[in-house]
């Protein structure tokens, strides 16, 4: 396989597109993901056609271009609609992939998610596939405020029926994508913006990341740090920084919040004895409340201390940069709860 | 229009140009954080309806909400702080441009959600109604948003329940980079106020004094307990959709649409001796004081107390 760096941006766009390659049946369908639709200047001289900017962040740049407008959508800003046409789409022969473009936006399109495609197989007695992939975007950081900064996708992992993932880094952006297109059940890809520009070797080749598995990037002995999306940084840098103590951290990259990967996270926790779980989400009925409690339940007797999740205040996300920055949760947060769980190892 | 509505009119439509024009700089400086939507261009459309708003009337706004708000009587230095995430700003800070709002002057925010002001407007007419107030509740939105379900939803409510509501269209032909003939089956938004029971009438959204007279008579019909009116202003924004954005979707003639509602009503003004040149000058004078001094006052405020980050989220 040829190394290449790229953006995180990058691999989502280039595993949209080699995903619609390999499969006529793949769509790209959302408000403004060509951007310009009908706008006939945009019209090369070839006949094909240009985008004005490919999406809001630029990430389906150049898709229109290559697969045309039969297959790269620009909607009327009507996600009710559109999402209700993905999900019948979806059931009726083609594999969508649905933009949502920030995940905020799911007020105006959760009944086809919720209610819809979550539920067909199921209530139609294991008859119907839902190979559809809802794109979106969450997370603070970027001064977008209230309505364009929250961190939704325990919500959506909440609904029985959908799956979540959340990648962390380019590698894994591009081989959970395929991964989720390839999926005949309806997946949540939810993107952190803050990570559109983060560099990392991707493979030029299709290549496709386990849905449902975690990734243990820090191998440890005393505690375990499951951290989800642009929390993984944050996991690591307690890490280093704990490492200067001598405390041997072990790091898990959720990967997917739903369903989790119950294993890996058990048999670190077994392992370690100490458990904190990132996530960004506001603090109560989130993923790592999820982990937490399920930890709990089922491993309780490994247990050397308390279980502890680092969350973003219960509160909406602030606007002002230094509102927003204490907002986030960061290694200093994850560092006075690590000391409150270690303290026995560091006497 | 009187004398004094022209001035007020004349007053606000350069208050709101300089004030963007101001935010677009300090954006570009790096001052203000965030996505901001700038309204320069369709100033004749938030003056033309509120100059026949009290205090007490409501409006909704949306993504592109200064004009409005600046338009309702919000306070300018307190705005550009909002915008700019300083404490002094009128959500403290916790706003920011998208949600600019002042609910002691009827301004029931910018909203960040494309849409989301169809059924505010509808609960604010509920409330002025359901109390048997003399007032009227205006939903500004744009092109876009008349694609989303609740404008559906929201038109037919306020109609059945005959709501003292003005929905008021600002269709600048674009919902980002997604032109109105593409995304909408119809072929004007006025059109649609017939499946709900109401007029709809088209103005040309460069002309204060087109978009004043719909405005009054609309409002004339919701205090008659008529029921709401459509309002669908031809208008166009200067800048792109956000700051930052090439607008590579609009054409060579999108581009050199080089219609200027400021100049246009001053010379309709002056012509029908609403205002006299000099009067005209000066405003755009104190205008642009106004403005400078907004943004010093903003840029002088302090960042907000790290601890009202947790305040504010219930009475
Ligand atoms: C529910 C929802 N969908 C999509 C968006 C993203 N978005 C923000 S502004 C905008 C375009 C709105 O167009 P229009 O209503 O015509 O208003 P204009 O920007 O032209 O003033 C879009 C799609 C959003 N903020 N909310």
């Amino acid at each position: 396989m040829t190394e290449r760096i790229v953006t995180f941006m990058t691999a989502i766009n280039e595993a949209m597109a080699q995903a619609m390659r390999k499969d006529d049946n793949v769509i790209l369908i959302g408000t403004d993901v060509a951007g310009g639709a009908e706008v006939d200047h945009l019209v090369q001289d070839d006949g094909r056609y240009d985008d004005a900017f490919g999406g809001v962040f630029g990430l389906s740049k150049g898709l229109v271009t290559e697969f045309g407008r039969e297959r790269v959508i620009d909607t009327p800003i009507a996600e009710h609609g559109y999402f209700g046409a993905a999900v019948g789409a979806a059931a009726t022969g083609l594999r969508p992939i649905a933009e949502l473009m920030f995940n905020d936006f799911i007020g105006f399109a959760l009944d086809p998610i919720l209610n819809q495609g979550a539920k067909m197989r199921y209530m139609f007695g294991g008859k119907a596939k839902m190979p559809l992939t809802v794109r979106t975007v969450h997370g603070a950081g970027a001064g977008a405020a209230a309505q364009h900064s929250q961190t939704l996708y325990g919500m959506f992992g909440a609904i029985p029926g959908v799956k979540v993932v959340v990648p962390s880094n380019p590698y894994d952006a591009k081989g959970l994508m395929l991964a989720a297109v390839e999926e005949d059940n309806l997946v949540v890809f939810s993107e952190d913006k803050l990570l559109y520009g983060m560099k990392g070797h991707v493979p030029e080749d299709y290549y496709t990341v386990e849905i449902g598995k975690a990734n243990v990037i820090r191998e440890g002995k005393d505690m375990t740090i499951v951290a989800i999306g642009k929390m993984v940084q944050v996991a690591e840098e307690t890490a280093q920084i704990l490492a200067k103590d001598d405390i041997s951290v072990e790091v898990i990259d959720l990967r997917t919040v739903a369903p989790w990967d119950e294993e890996t996270v058990m048999d670190s926790v077994k392992k370690t004895g100490r458990l904190i779980v990132i996530d960004e989400s506001n603090p109560h009925n989130n993923t790592a409340t999820d982990i937490a409690s399920v930890v709990a339940d089922k491993a309780f007797d490994y247990l050397d201390g308390p279980i502890k999740t680092v969350c973003a205040p219960n509160t909406p996300v602030p606007f002002a940069t230094n509102l927003e920055q204490a907002y986030i949760p960061d290694a200093a947060k994850v560092l006075r709860v690590a000391d409150e769980i270690i303290a026995d190892l560091k006497q | 229009m009187k004398k004094k509505e022209a001035l007020w009119i004349y007053q606000k439509m350069n208050e709101i140009r300089l004030f963007e024009e101001e935010v677009h700089r300090t954006f570009g400086e790096g001052i203000i954080p965030g996505f901001v939507h700038l309204y320069a261009g369709e100033e004749a459309v938030a003056t033309g309806v509120s100059v026949l708003l009290d205090e007490e009337d409501y409006i909704t706004s949306t993504h592109r909400g200064h004009g409005h708000a600046i338009a309702k009587g919000c306070d300018i230095n307190r705005m550009m702080a909002e915008i700019m995430g300083k404490k002094d700003g009128l959500g403290g800070g916790k706003g920011g441009s998208m949600h600019v709002a002042d609910i002691e002057k009827g301004m029931l925010g910018a909203n960040g959600i494309v849409g989301g002001g169809f059924g505010l407007a509808a609960g604010a007419a509920l409330t002025i109604k359901t109390l048997r107030q003399d007032h009227v509740a205006v939903c500004f939105f744009g092109d876009g948003a008349s694609n989303e379900g609740l404008f559906h939803e929201g038109l037919n409510l306020a109609s059945i329940l005959k709501l003292p509501v003005i929905f008021v269209c600002e269709n600048n032909q674009f919902g980002e980079g997604t032109p109105f003939r593409y995304a909408s089956a119809s072929e004007t938004v006025a059109e649609r106020a017939a499946a709900y029971n109401m007029p709809g009438v088209r103005v040309d959204g460069m002309k204060v004094v087109d978009v004043y007279s719909a405005t009054k008579e609309a409002i004339r019909r919701a205090k008659a307990g008529e029921g709401p009116t459509l309002i669908e202003c031809d208008t166009y924004r200067h800048y792109g959709h956000f700051e930052g954005d090439e607008q590579k979707y609009k054409s060579e003639a999108d581009q050199n649409r080089d219609r200027d509602p400021i100049p246009e009503f001053r010379k309709v003004a002056v012509e029908k001796g609403w205002m006299t040149s000099k009067q005209a000058d000066e405003i755009e004078k104190e205008a642009a004081e106004t403005i400078k001094k907004a943004s010093e006052f903003a840029q002088n405020s302090p960042l907000p107390d790290v601890e009202s980050l947790y305040t504010d989220i219930f009475a």
